[in-house]
């Protein structure tokens, strides 16, 4: 564990890769002046844009948590026949280019897609809506909670759980006391990665719901606008996407690490 | 000159509306040129713009309104700059019987939904100044131009991706040029005219990188466009030839034209 030896050539060894992947995100930060950082979040687009982006992340992130759990408990857990088939689609939407996933969602749910009768005759029409935003996000970032958390409740020792049964706990005490705690770091893990997927999520976006200032312009859509309107407003964007991103995910994991341990 | 034993790979970037006439042209071309190679980069001008000024490699530019050939210009030759083509307006609606849109007026009935390319699109801007001639005009109603921006539900981020959303009928109308109308299949769309009064008459430049490879080879393609058959291309794919005469054509950098109408 405490090799010393190793550490020289694994740290060269993985130089390249790691520079590789610090570097543009360093060039970027460089680029973007804190002067136009300040006046982009003073202008209303680019504000709408960041509140759009975090009231519609959230709003996945439940989704994906409240309908996600007992799918991942299902996969983990259960035998049934098709299961291979669903685990397999349960990854599909997160390997899909995501332009592929904009246009199923678009004609599955669009006023001429598969469903949209149905859903014109209950006055529903989703496409150009923050309805379509979050369904964009939750069809490509959800599975990656329900992959981690699966993992998880798969590794929880069995014999915890038919402890906790011997001494008298019911199924759903044993998975709320027992299963959930210790699973918890994947759950966790899971919200962060689906949230940080639904954060960046553009090309599901821009098909499905169109673009829209206020209404369905997330902030990677006004990025991507920016860039050929104004790119200093586009590289401060992006500079504030990339911090957040990293701030939050850094200080998730920290407390997340620290308050499961302590549990 | 000696295309024979050199292969030679043209990259052009192009307005998204060019794609299937610079198809066609570049077979034409590289039938009469063996060796010559084209590699094309279709997008919103604007994308293409910011590119090529970030450093992308390409021979020629051809942009679909002035304003992004200027945002260019850095890196283009403006002695090779001419306008291509022209280009116009039309109105297209899905071509289904319950459409909402049938004239120009109801663009701005409420609860019909407006699919417009984004104001950094050259089409989008245009289209922009279509609405706003609609709403000087006096067979218009009054506060026809905000009732057709509240009508609207997405800026895409090129005119191709505003065709698309018509085909799909997600949109009861969208504003794009009439070689896009044109190049739909299957009668998926159909067009509504803009008198000549309210339309708004697009103007291609092109022109080759300051930093070509091939700068011959380059500004050949372009004579080829320019030509009587290249000019026919272009025509049967709905364009409005260049026209050398009328209208004065003048192999000049920029024409003053294009300041941002908001």
């Amino acid at each position: 564990m405490n090799d010393a030896r190793l550490r020289l050539p694994l740290a060269a060894a993985a130089l390249p890769l790691v520079s590789f992947l610090v570097l543009p995100l360093a060039g970027l930060l460089l680029r973007a002046s804190g002067e136009d950082i300040l006046g982009t979040f003073l202008g209303p687009e680019a504000a709408r844009a960041v509140a759009l982006s975090v009231t519609t992340t959230l709003i996945t992130v439940l989704i994906a948590v409240a309908f996600g759990t007992p799918a991942a408990y299902l996969i983990a857990r259960k035998k049934f026949p098709g299961k291979s088939v669903l685990d397999a689609l349960v990854d599909l939407p997160v390997v899909l280019p995501p332009s592929v996933a904009g246009i199923a969602l678009l004609v599955t749910f669009g006023r001429r897609g598969v469903l949209g009768g149905m859903l014109a005759s209950m006055g529903i029409e989703l496409p150009f809506t923050q309805a379509a935003v979050v369904m964009a996000q939750v069809f490509v970032a959800a599975p990656l909670y329900v992959r981690t958390l699966a993992v998880a409740f798969a590794a929880v020792d069995r014999d915890l759980e038919l402890a906790a049964a011997i001494d008298g706990a019911s199924r759903w005490q044993t998975f709320l006391r027992v299963t959930l705690p210790l699973s918890l770091r994947g759950a966790v893990g899971g919200a962060i990665m689906t949230w940080a997927r639904a954060l960046g999520e553009f090309g599901a976006t821009i098909i499905f719901a169109g673009n829209f200032p206020g209404r369905t312009q997330t902030m990677p859509l006004a990025i991507y606008m920016g860039f050929e309107l104004d790119l200093r407003v586009a590289l401060a964007l992006a500079a504030v996407l990339l911090v957040t991103s990293f701030v939050v995910l850094a200080a998730v994991r920290g407390i997340a690490g620290r308050w499961i341990e302590s549990a | 000159m000696n295309g024979i034993a050199a292969r030679i790979v043209l990259t052009v970037f192009a307005a998204a509306s060019l794609n299937e006439a610079f198809h066609r042209a570049a077979d034409e071309y590289s039938a009469v040129n063996p060796g010559t190679e084209f590699l094309f980069n279709f997008a919103g001008s604007q994308q293409l713009a910011q590119q090529i000024a970030l450093g992308a490699r390409a021979d020629v530019f051809a942009s679909a309104d002035m304003r992004q050939m200027r945002a260019a210009m850095p890196m283009i030759d403006t002695a090779s700059v001419q306008i291509l083509v022209r280009n116009r307006l039309v109105v297209v609606v899905p071509s289904s019987p319950g459409r909402r849109v049938r004239r120009l007026a109801d663009l701005g009935s409420p609860g019909v939904k407006i699919v417009l390319a984004a104001n950094s699109v050259p089409a989008g801007e245009y289209a922009l100044r279509f609405i706003g001639k609609c709403a000087e005009a006096r067979d218009f109603p009054a506060g026809f131009n905000s009732a057709v921006m509240k009508n609207v539900v997405s800026y895409e981020e090129n005119v191709r991706a505003v065709l698309a959303k018509v085909v799909l009928a997600e949109a009861d109308a969208g504003v794009v040029y009439v070689t896009d109308a044109a190049s739909v299949k299957n009668h998926a769309v159909e067009t509504i005219d803009i008198p000549e009064r309210l339309n708004v008459i697009a103007e291609y430049p092109i022109g080759r990188t300051r930093e070509s490879a091939h700068a011959a080879d380059a500004e050949r393609f372009i004579r080829f466009l320019l030509s009587a058959r290249g000019q026919e291309i272009l025509a049967h794919a709905g364009f409005t030839p260049a026209g050398r005469t009328a209208e004065g054509f003048a192999p000049k950098p920029a024409s003053p034209e294009n300041t941002r109408h908001e």
